[in-house]
């Protein structure tokens, strides 16, 4: 794998990107360029270049740049000096070769993690404006490859993996069936309508991590609580489409989800332990439908365990012995703030729950997110190499005792994966779930 | 000589401040009405409290992360930030031209202290320049107008400092404090000496989406 090693200086070959700019021509990229930063654009992207003094502040706050020794190119100003930038001071007068850079860039080496956002002396928002050169790239059809497949599958089938409609309850009741063989009777609710929640996740769940939805099964039987999943589209709460710019289509996705949820006439949408799939419900995909807040109250699952175990509802039996240590994600802890709800949780469940450095707010991001792990294999490496920080975070906080990662977010946990493999950390990964179905007691 | 001093010192001082005064109101309302026009959800997010909760954390010493991991620097900023805005309106030679010009009477600042603060932000403006030069991280940003921008604020108060001390040519160094004064001032709505226009809204902005949306801290 190391010779797929991000150097700074090399471009890694993506399909998406390269056939995209085979395409273009330079009248196109300046249409396109101005199109975004004139006509979509707004006050934001001039005030931030604007106020930008160039004071290289933000620097330290890229676990990319930590992860390169340093290396500018890498810090969240460098990152915008190397795209919109440069699309500003030429007013849109760049090349095919540049777009190239800049797609890359824009897609692969940010995480739109909003770290930098705290480290601004302005609070300029780096990730907003590498999420506008991405829009940019959208509109110029030159989307890295991988996650353009899942944004098409997204279009085509309302969720993110392809999972055909007929798919999606079978792999529900069979998720029933294995579980009643726990709790013999445990049903998982199709299409309940008035029910209290509907539980919605993500396509990977019933795609490749069923375990998971049996274990959110027996939670929500156990809490005896008034649930019900759609069986129709709109059960995805992911959101790829969010992270390529293609601002539309995220559009259509929330909307399908929010009037399933309608439908069922359901008062709140709780959701799995993911991140993205947050940040897009709670806080851009409503916003582009127009919404202030979420037209549902959304609960994402760190909020719903701290209410079931706050109120009683879920009785734990044992807690988890080995020493564990928590990554917080961005989406839900910088993106949610709900990071003190986590330990409460954590602290419930596990006996002993050690803190890595930095933690809350400044946790370092997990390098999966943002889409840059949907981008897929051609990037697998330059997420670990750019992420070579985390590792030394988990080696310091694993020196300190701990053995198990939790990491309530599935970008993430992969993300960790990946790391933990290649730097031979040898921690178990694991989200929340997994431990409170290990520890919860299972009334019959 | 006289009559060019007399001319930066006249109309053209009138001219700087209407410059000054009008641009910056010209770049701050077009800038709101760009947020109206095309992002409105910005006043959605707006909150007083967190705007203020994000600008007190950011305006007081060492109460960020970043400042903390950076403690030459915050010094140094803060310094040269409150040097710069003071010592010209408080210095006592400009509270003899307030009083002519538009019969304010201002508190003025002791000559002597005035004079440290004039060289805080003349070794300030050196501080950037070196740390421009020779960090890695800000070198890789820095191009041809930040080194100007640089020059453009150190000017008056070097040219200022050398002129109040009476050294080499008195009337030469006052001529060109005046201009380079009004050149500074004129510059600042139209150059990334806006940040003083634009950094309490860019941060009012960042904060009030932390507070009220992400419910978390932006410091």
């Amino acid at each position: 794998m190391d010779n797929m090693a991000a150097k700074p200086d090399e471009t890694i070959l993506d399909e998406g990107i390269e056939k995209g700019a085979a395409l273009l021509t330079d009248e196109r990229i300046e249409k396109t360029i101005l199109r975004v930063l004139n006509t979509e654009g707004g006050a934001r992207i001039k005030v931030y270049v604007d106020t930008c003094v160039h004071c290289g502040l933000c620097a330290e706050a890229c676990h990319y740049y930590l992860s390169h020794d340093n290396d500018p190119r890498f810090s969240p100003a460098g990152k915008v000096r190397q795209t919109l930038g440069e699309m500003i001071a030429r007013k849109g007068k760049v090349d095919r070769e540049f777009m190239k850079k800049a797609a890359e860039i824009a897609a692969t080496q940010c995480n739109l993690c909003k770290r930098c956002a705290m480290y601004c002396p302005f609070g300029i928002d780096v990730a907003y404006l590498m999420s506008v050169v991405r829009r940019i790239t959208h509109l110029l059809g030159m989307t890295p490859q991988y996650i353009q497949a899942t944004a098409h599958s997204h279009s085509v089938s309302m969720n993110q993996m392809w999972v055909r409609e007929d798919e999606w309850p079978d792999t529900l009741q069979w998720q029933e069936e294995e579980a009643r063989s726990e709790m013999p009777k445990l049903r998982i609710p199709l299409e309940k309508e008035g029910a209290d929640i509907m539980y919605s996740v993500i396509g990977p769940e019933p795609k490749f991590q069923a375990q998971l939805l049996y274990q959110a099964a027996i939670l929500m039987n156990a809490a005896g609580v008034n649930w019900t999943m759609p069986a129709t589209p709109g059960w995805d709460n992911s959101d790829m489409a969010m992270f390529t710019g293609d601002s539309e289509l995220m559009g259509r996705i929330k909307r399908q989800h929010f009037e399933t949820a309608a439908r069922l006439k359901v008062k709140k949408i709780v959701m799995g332990e993911c991140g993205h799939a947050f940040r897009s419900v709670y806080d851009t995909g409503n916003r582009w439908l127009g919404w202030k807040i979420p037209p549902i109250p959304i609960v994402h699952a760190i909020e719903f365990y701290y209410d079931l175990i706050k109120e009683g509802r879920i009785k734990i039996a044992q807690k988890y012995a080995e020493p564990v240590t928590l990554h917080d994600p961005c989406n839900v802890v910088r993106g949610g703030g709900l990071h003190e709800k986590a330990r409460y949780v954590i602290r419930a469940i596990c006996d002993n729950l050690i803190e890595m450095h930095p933690n809350r707010e400044h946790n370092y991001c997990c390098c999966a997110g943002g889409g840059v792990i949907n981008c897929g294999p051609p990037y697998k490496m330059a997420r670990i190499n750019g992420n070579r920080v985390k590792a030394e975070q988990l080696f310091a906080v694993k020196a300190r005792g701990a053995r198990t990662l939790i990491a309530p977010c599935h970008n993430c946990h992969s993300g960790l994966e990946d790391i933990n493999h290649y730097y031979g950390l040898e921690m178990n990964v694991k989200f929340i779930g997994d431990i409170l179905y290990q520890v919860m007691e299972k009334p019959e | 000589m006289d009559a060019l001093y007399r001319f930066l010192s006249g109309p053209l001082a009138w001219v700087s401040f209407v410059v000054f005064i009008a641009g910056s109101l010209y770049r701050l309302l077009s800038m709101g009405f760009l947020v109206r026009r095309k992002e409105k959800f910005i006043f959605s997010v707006m909150s007083w409290k967190y705007s203020f909760r994000s600008i007190f954390h950011w305006i007081t010493p060492f109460a960020s992360v970043n400042m903390r991991r950076h403690p030459v620097m915050t010094i140094t900023t803060f310094a040269f930030h409150i040097c710069l805005f003071l010592t010209p309106i408080f210095l006592l030679a400009h509270g003899v031209l307030w009083d002519d010009a538009f019969n304010i009477h201002l508190w003025a600042l002791p000559n002597g202290l005035a004079d440290i603060m004039t060289l805080v932000v003349i070794a300030g403006g050196v501080f950037f320049l070196c740390r421009r030069m020779k960090l890695a991280e800000v070198r890789y940003l820095t191009t041809l107008s930040d080194y100007l921008l640089l020059i453009m604020v150190a000017a008056p108060f070097l040219t200022g400092f050398i002129a109040y001390h009476q050294w080499i040519d008195y009337r030469f160094f006052m001529t060109l404090h005046v201009l380079t004064g009004e050149i500074m001032l004129m510059a600042i709505p139209f150059t990334r000496l806006s940040h003083m226009l634009f950094a309490p809204f860019t941060r009012a902005y960042m904060g009030s989406e932390f507070g009220s949306v992400r419910h978390a801290r932006d410091w």
